[in-house]
């Protein structure tokens, strides 16, 4: 098979991963060798749908033995399969990196035969690149649920991030979809990963010199709105992951309908994407801002907000807590209001120790004026002019997007891609914006 | 202070610029604008021609880690590569203040002058971060070549970067709109003026490449959640032109397979001295 034509088939395969980060490793190039590794991570395109492209994301094959009902590579779906050789994809990876077209190496696989093949496959891309081309970029590699702890020891010390996609999120989904695939196989991986990234972490402190294993940490994935699951329990795993395996990242995924499966929702199904962008604005809290889960949901409000952002919600929950001057108020209080993000409440600290803080000032420092004016004081005043109806307020809180479609549906809803329960969700959020307490 | 309209002319280097504040303090006059060696003058009494003068600058130069502190000498020396409007008045006025003021002025949230330097470093270090992934080397004769049209002076951001990324490669960036380009050969680098490039229509192995390139980006958008305004908001269209996936689709050739072998670079033999890194900027 053409090369052109493998590459077609490999990467829309792998075209359903999240992650394609690039960050966690900072690696200097050296001389005799190509590449070099950047703290941030570097995004080298965005494709069409607004995702960026910084790894070339590839399978390398997509002649899976398994049959997970949501995969587009099952072994019962009539696609065409491809694999590419190890020497093959190497060349690739460099002729591509050489022309600065990436930053390194994403390489997943659907199971070849065996766990364990498999990832002595993906080893030999990964020795001929480092081994053999003195490669320095980034790499992620995927562990194969399942194999031998050996060869994913090694996979992880050739490699910057591991990962391994937990898939579902709840043991009893992954019974019913992923007939070949069990909670303790995933989770396998994950926990002896993390217990080699720490002790390597601890090595690192005594011999300089002391191979790295998965610099970059490790990530996983999961599928959202393919099973029952709720937010709620979404977010409680996430945060469980995070703190017992330590993860860098864990990415969700808006189940795009790719195979037709009685269990699964149907073709027509849009992702759901607006749940999906809640979700990483929750986990942005649960990583950046320290809320814990429970503050954000409880069982009987399992599902996050559809107008309003999780910090906003929350915030607008406890307006008891408000209003805050800014400048008196801690770090921890400053990263809880609206409009301040963790670089701006950083930017707050430094420039009190200055002079106070005007309104202006506020404004120049990045703050979300819009959103923090209804939750701050300012040498002890509200600031002036503030406008202080419930609808201008809420509106305020939301994003344009939601600000039409909270203007659209009042006085009666009607969308129609829209089901049935969500629907009920939409609007019963309604009902709730209309008794929230204002801080005012 | 003299407060007449007043207008210097400097030679465009950051040293000149130095000897334009140099001159502001020795006379005791603040001119209203600061003319670039080709920049048109307004005023009508000609404007005052600041020679450069390397003792001077450097006096200037010294005195700023001193009275204002490092994060103001590294804030003024980003700033001078912005496209900021008038960035050089700009910069006398932050000098000034911050002779003034002392180190305390970088803590001066509210200040319009340190807002509208802040903000420009910004743009400066976001657009070079950006083409640090969005430049697209083609290969002629074992050269990398490519041209870039950013808004602001970022050859120093990218030689850099690409000088340790590729230590043993051949290299060329030509800037379109400061008409400046970045020259690398192992291990060393220098920016220096060029009116005109124009690169060679790409080879059958280039077009092969560049084929490839686009039937993966092709091949990892997922259809159903197409976002125009996203992709457009992380990657404006500005850098489009530049890139190789949105060439016209004729310049893209069939592959052959033989093609894609990449060679190693021969070792490097030791050399006596070590050094830190391959980049000696």
């Amino acid at each position: 098979m053409e090369l052109n034509e493998k590459l077609r088939i490999l990467g829309d395969a792998a075209k359903y991963d999240a992650a394609c980060t690039s960050s966690g490793t900072d690696r200097k190039g050296s001389r005799g060798s190509m590449g070099s590794a950047h703290a941030s991570g570097i995004c080298h395109s965005f494709a069409g749908d607004g995702r960026c492209i910084s790894l070339l994301k590839v399978l390398l094959s997509n002649a899976c033995a398994y049959d997970c009902a949501y995969c587009v590579n099952r072994r019962s779906n009539d696609v065409p399969r491809a694999s590419f050789t190890p020497r093959e994809l190497a060349d690739l990876t460099m002729q591509f990196y050489r022309r600065n077209y990436i930053e390194g190496l994403f390489l997943s696989s659907g199971v070849i035969g065996t766990p364990d093949n498999t990832c002595e496959k993906m080893i030999a891309v990964l020795r001929i690149l480092r081994e053999e081309y003195r490669f320095r970029g980034y790499i992620h590699a995927k562990a194969i649920p399942g194999a031998d702890p050996i060869l994913i020891r090694h996979l992880g010390l050739l490699a910057d991030r591991m990962s391994v996609n937990i898939e579902m999120p709840s043991s009893a989904s992954l019974t019913r979809l992923a007939p070949n695939k069990t909670k303790k196989a995933i989770l396998a991986p994950m926990d002896y990963m993390s217990q080699r990234i720490e002790e390597n972490s601890r090595d690192l402190v005594r011999y300089r010199h002391a191979p790295k294993f998965a610099p970059a940490g490790q990530s996983t994935q999961m599928i959202i709105g393919a099973s029952p699951e709720t937010d709620y329990h979404i977010l409680k795993l996430s945060e469980g992951l995070y703190r017992r395996y330590g993860l860098k990242r864990v990415f969700f995924s808006a189940y795009v309908p790719v195979v037709p499966h009685p269990l699964l929702p149907g073709a027509d199904t849009p992702p759901p994407l607006w749940r999906e962008h809640r979700l990483y604005q929750a986990d942005w809290l649960l990583r950046f801002y320290g809320f814990d889960a429970d503050e954000l949901l409880d069982e009987e409000h399992a599902a996050l907000h559809p107008y309003l952002d999780p910090k906003c919600h929350w915030a607008l929950r406890h307006s008891g807590l408000f209003p805050l001057e800014v400048n008196r108020a801690s770090h921890e209080e400053l990263l809880r209001v609206p409009g301040i993000g963790a670089k701006s409440a950083w930017r707050i600290l430094q420039a009190r120790r200055a002079c106070p803080l005007s309104w202006d000032a506020l404004e120049k420092i990045g703050v979300v004026m819009k959103r923090a004016q209804y939750f701050l004081l300012c040498r002890g005043k509200r600031k002036p002019g503030l406008e202080t109806r419930r609808n201008t307020l809420l509106a305020a809180m939301m994003s344009e997007r939601e600000r039409k479609r909270y203007l659209l549906e009042s006085g009666e809803v009607q969308q129609l891609s829209l089901f049935e329960q969500e629907t009920a969700t939409f609007l019963s959020a309604r009902r709730e914006l209309e008794s929230l307490p204002l801080p005012l | 202070m003299n407060q007449t309209a007043l207008s210097y002319r400097y030679d465009g280097t950051f040293d000149g610029l130095m000897c334009c504040v140099f001159e502001s303090y020795m006379k005791k006059e603040l001119p209203t604008e600061i003319l670039g060696p080709d920049a048109v003058e307004e005023n009508l009494f000609g404007a005052k021609n600041i020679l450069t003068n390397e003792a001077n600058a450097q006096r200037v130069l010294r005195s700023i880690p001193a009275k204002i502190g490092h994060e103001a000498y590294d804030l003024v020396q980003l700033a001078f590569l912005t496209c900021l409007p008038k960035k050089e008045l700009a910069i006398l006025s932050f000098l000034r203040q911050g002779y003034h003021y002392g180190p305390r002025i970088m803590g001066f949230a509210g200040n319009e002058t340190l807002y509208r330097l802040t903000e420009a470093v910004k743009h400066l270090q976001k657009e070079a971060h950006l083409l640090k992934g969005f430049i697209r080397f083609s290969i002629h004769q074992n050269v990398l070549i490519a041209a870039i049209g950013p808004k602001n002076f970022v050859l120093p951001f990218l030689a850099r970067h690409f000088s340790e990324r590729y230590p043993d490669e051949h290299l060329l960036i030509y800037d379109e709109n400061h008409h400046m380009a970045l020259v690398y050969r192992p291990y060393e680098s220098a920016i220096i003026p060029m009116d005109e490039f124009r690169a060679a229509p790409p080879d059958k192995e280039e077009a092969a490449f560049r084929a490839l390139w686009r039937t993966f980006y092709d091949a990892i958008e997922i259809k159903p959640r197409h976002n125009e305004k996203c992709r457009q908001t992380l990657m404006p269209k500005r850098y489009w032109k530049y890139m190789t996936e949105f060439a016209a689709s004729t310049e893209c050739v069939e592959i052959t397979q033989h093609s894609t072998a990449f060679r190693p670079h021969p070792p490097v033999p030791a050399t006596g001295k070590r050094r830190s890194g391959p980049h000696g900027l």
